[in-house]
């Protein structure tokens, strides 16, 4: 367990940006139209927003950070560092944050680099990104958190296919010693294949094997670089360890759970999720989701539901408790306050 | 721990795609056609926040019947 607190980070605004096709899945033609009621109403995921081809990750979040830049009348020049988390990158190399260095128009002397997690990622990108600024050498920066996970998985797969959507966020930090931001951190790699890739690594190259369909049980069907989830496994992995490490965070700054405006948690599916709310007993109304219009969203979950669920936030002082968990496997929370927040509308493009 | 009828009263309720009494103690659940493995995350999750019992996929396999599992909670509570 790491628990810790970061001084020196602000966070300025966050915005959103998904892709404007959506996919509704009540039109899912592998599932029955009773089977389609109850995988909505189980998992709370109604409609997601599916990238185009060639539409990236890079794509979602640059026009995210171009709003949030003009939102904020910040110029991409004076951004100083800029990390990306995301599992689905434009490339295999270079890093998606250099190419959008450029892309934004950021001077050559800023730091850019990416960060490979996801469901937990967006917390931890917060820690590194506010550990860097905690330096005072970085004045702003900007954490972009996204992914295109769909493009991992296959339509045969009635298990994952309807759970995804993709996303891409950002995220303004500006250096002020007068803001906190405290974490609890945690990774166990024994689960690495609860959520996995199996193939278009070095470990297992593509090959001629790689794209051939197994059927498993419950007429499941996927490929070596599809995405394989054992859902039951990360069920009990996520409301055992995101619960202990909320409360870890709680107890670690003294904070009631009174205290809290808002429990975001990453936007998995709504019973895993209300089963953490339960257990820690957080009012339903301090806990906001996005899962009916977006669906899972990987790493850009929790940043996507405080841009479109807490715009009522704005312009008041709030206290934000954030946890994510998930592929790794891997868990954190992060607690902060903020006061004047810019959360512009969600860009569909 | 509930008895046997109070835990299946409950565990219907968050089981409601199945038709009114197609769901008994002794009923071989996974070969009712309406069986699906939504319905595995469903029953972890109830045992999780009813009971605060930890039950998982590989324990539901070896699970036939609700009086399976209202045994197998039984060893754990």
């Amino acid at each position: 367990m790491a628990t810790f607190t970061t001084v020196g980070s602000s966070i300025a605004g966050i915005s959103a940006a998904v892709p404007a096709v959506r996919i509704d899945n009540m039109e899912y033609e592998l599932l029955t139209p009773s089977e389609q009621q109850l995988f909505v109403k189980t998992t709370g995921i109604r409609y997601r927003h599916v990238a185009g081809p060639g539409q990236t990750t890079g794509d979602l979040c640059y026009a995210a950070a171009n709003q949030l830049l003009n939102k904020l009348n910040w110029r991409a020049e004076d951004v100083d560092l800029i990390i990306m988390v995301s599992q689905s990158p434009d490339y295999f190399l270079p890093a998606t944050a250099i190419i959008l260095q450029d892309r934004l128009g950021m001077k050559k002397s800023s730091v850019a680099l990416d960060i490979n997690l996801g469901c937990s990622g967006y917390v931890y990108g917060l820690s590194v990104i506010s550990a860097m600024m905690q330096t005072g050498a970085f004045k702003k920066a900007l954490l972009l958190a996204g992914d295109v996970s769909t493009a991992a998985t296959n339509k045969k797969d009635k298990s994952t296919y309807p759970l995804f959507g993709d996303a891409g966020t950002a995220t303004a930090l500006e250096y002020n010693r007068d803001y906190e931001i405290a974490f609890d951190l945690n990774s166990d790699g024994s689960g690495q294949r609860a959520i996995y890739i199996p193939h278009g690594g070095i470990r297992h190259p593509i090959d001629a094997t790689t794209f051939e369909e197994q059927t498993l049980e419950g007429g499941i069907i996927r490929h070596q670089r599809n995405l394989w989830l054992d859902g039951s496994e990360v069920f009990n992995f996520s409301v055992r360890e995101a619960p202990t490490s909320i409360q870890t965070l709680l107890n670690f700054t003294g904070t009631s759970a009174d205290e809290i405006d808002y429990l975001v948690l990453h936007q998995a599916n709504k019973l895993m999720d209300e089963t953490i709310r339960k257990k820690l007993k957080f009012p339903a109304e301090k806990v906001p989701y996005t899962l009916h219009d977006f669906g899972n969203t990987s790493s850009a979950s929790i940043p996507l539901t405080i841009a479109h669920a807490c715009r009522d936030r704005q312009a008041l002082t709030t206290k934000w408790l954030l946890s994510g968990f998930g592929v790794g496997l891997s868990w954190g929370s992060a607690q902060f306050t903020s006061h004047q927040l810019v959360l512009p509308e969600i860009l569909y493009i | 721990m509930d008895s046997l009828e109070i835990f299946t009263e409950k565990l219907l309720v968050e089981l409601d795609s199945f038709p009114a009494d197609s769901l008994k103690p002794d009923t071989h659940y996974r070969q009712l056609p309406e069986w699906s493995s939504m319905h595995v995350l469903i029953i972890i999750a109830f045992c999780e926040t009813e009971y605060g019992i930890t039950v998982t996929g590989e324990d539901l396999r070896g699970c036939s019947t609700l009086r399976d599992l209202h045994n197998l909670l039984l060893t754990r509570q």
